[in-house]
């Protein structure tokens, strides 16, 4: 349509984050974001949340912490960052170089009904971020602006932020494992948890 | 036995366990582990802003090879419960301290409702609790709980009773 900007679509952006991933390791948020990341290709290194919500981010953020020979991507949702809010603070404390957590902004809650989030109206996700010290934090909302601050976002070297605003489509459901324990296990042998070395503070 | 003593002995404990990242939220009762984890060079230390970070936190550590250890207060516990879907889904291994309040000489009344609902909440979430009255038992009990979790993927919550921890003293 002439004059109307293309909205970016959740799919596509995290295919575009999930693009030549190598060894990158992935915890979903529940719900959509899961479905998005297991609709590109589900893969050993995917830990997907299907509850626990407002856990995605604390949860890379321990996978960060322990292992700093990783890269860790969370891949989560408004509705999930918005719970989970207090885990941005402990980042911005912490900020391990690995991690890099991308929020697919609808404004809605998509699994009950498609409402309304704090982000469609009055809160800011990427002013928090930064204001909780992620300096390296980005909101995006159209391919151009995507295109642009990608290769920062996805550059291990300090934390990250995105925000992305996507478009509030509902492109079909496509579910991974619900099994916790063989997705556990399989990421851990993935990872070579077993003997991975303890390492000391950064 | 004094109460410095106790807290080493945990300590000891706790490394000698493999503890390597312990996440908690600033408590008096576990004031000296926390300094403690936060001196030792092999132990990654997370502040948290509330308790249920720590659960998701921990479950990640695990995924990625290291053993964890959370520290809270009763109030805390009840902060995690719907966090321990989580642990309980994926059976990851778990050790909690918990310092407890709203059971002895409690000074705030408001400390009696999650204070007098710990111990059973934990149990409802599956955790093996070990109470310890005693500052003597307080090592041993940890370590038998951390070297149980590790061995099986079980949850285990060790509750340090608040007649035991003392009354109350005001930091200034």
């Amino acid at each position: 349509m002439a004059g109307v900007i293309a909205q970016l679509k959740r799919r596509a952006v995290v295919r575009d984050m999930l693009a030549n991933r190598q060894g990158l390791t992935v915890i979903s948020g529940l719900g959509s974001p899961t479905y998005d990341v297991a609709a590109v290709a589900d893969h050993e290194r995917n830990f997907y949340l299907w509850g626990a919500m407002g856990g995605a981010v604390a949860m890379g953020l321990g996978l960060a912490l322990a292992r700093p020979d990783l890269d860790v991507l969370v891949v989560t949702g408004d509705g999930e960052m918005l719970m989970g809010m207090g885990s941005l603070a402990t980042v911005g404390v912490k900020a391990p170089a690995n991690l890099a957590i991308l929020v697919l902004d609808n404004g809605r809650y998509g699994e009950t009904g498609m409402q309304q989030s704090h982000t469609s109206t009055a809160c800011d996700l990427c002013a928090i971020a930064r204001a909780c010290g992620i300096k390296d934090s980005w909101q995006v909302s159209t391919a151009a602006e995507l295109r642009r601050i990608r290769d920062d976002f996805q550059r291990n070297g300090s934390v990250r932020f995105l925000q992305a605003k996507v478009a509030d489509d509902q492109p079909g459901r496509v579910m991974p494992t619900r099994d916790a324990v063989a997705n556990k296990l399989r990421f851990r042998r993935a990872v070579d948890a077993e003997s991975a070395p303890s390492n000391a503070k950064p | 036995m004094t109460d410095s003593n106790w807290q080493d002995s945990v300590f000891e404990a706790i490394k000698a366990g493999g503890i390597d990242l312990v996440g908690y939220v600033p408590d008096a009762g576990h004031a000296a582990l926390i300094e403690k984890s936060i001196r030792d060079a092999d132990i990654v230390d997370v502040a948290l802003t509330s308790e249920e970070e720590g659960v998701a936190l921990c479950a990640g550590a695990w995924l990625g090879g290291r053993r964890t250890l959370l520290l809270m207060q009763s109030s805390g516990v009840g902060n995690c419960i719907n966090m321990l879907s989580l642990q309980r889904i994926a059976r990851t291994p778990m050790v909690i301290i918990v310092t407890m309040r709203g059971e002895y000489a409690e000074f705030n009344p408001w400390q009696v409702p999650m204070g007098s609902t710990t111990e059973r909440a934990l149990q409802l979430c599956d955790f093996q609790v070990q109470r310890v009255d005693q500052a003597e038992a307080a090592a041993e009990t940890v370590a038998a709980a951390i070297d149980m979790a590790y061995a099986g993927d079980v949850a285990i919550a060790v509750l340090l009773s608040q007649k035991m921890l003392g009354r109350k003293k005001w930091q200034e």
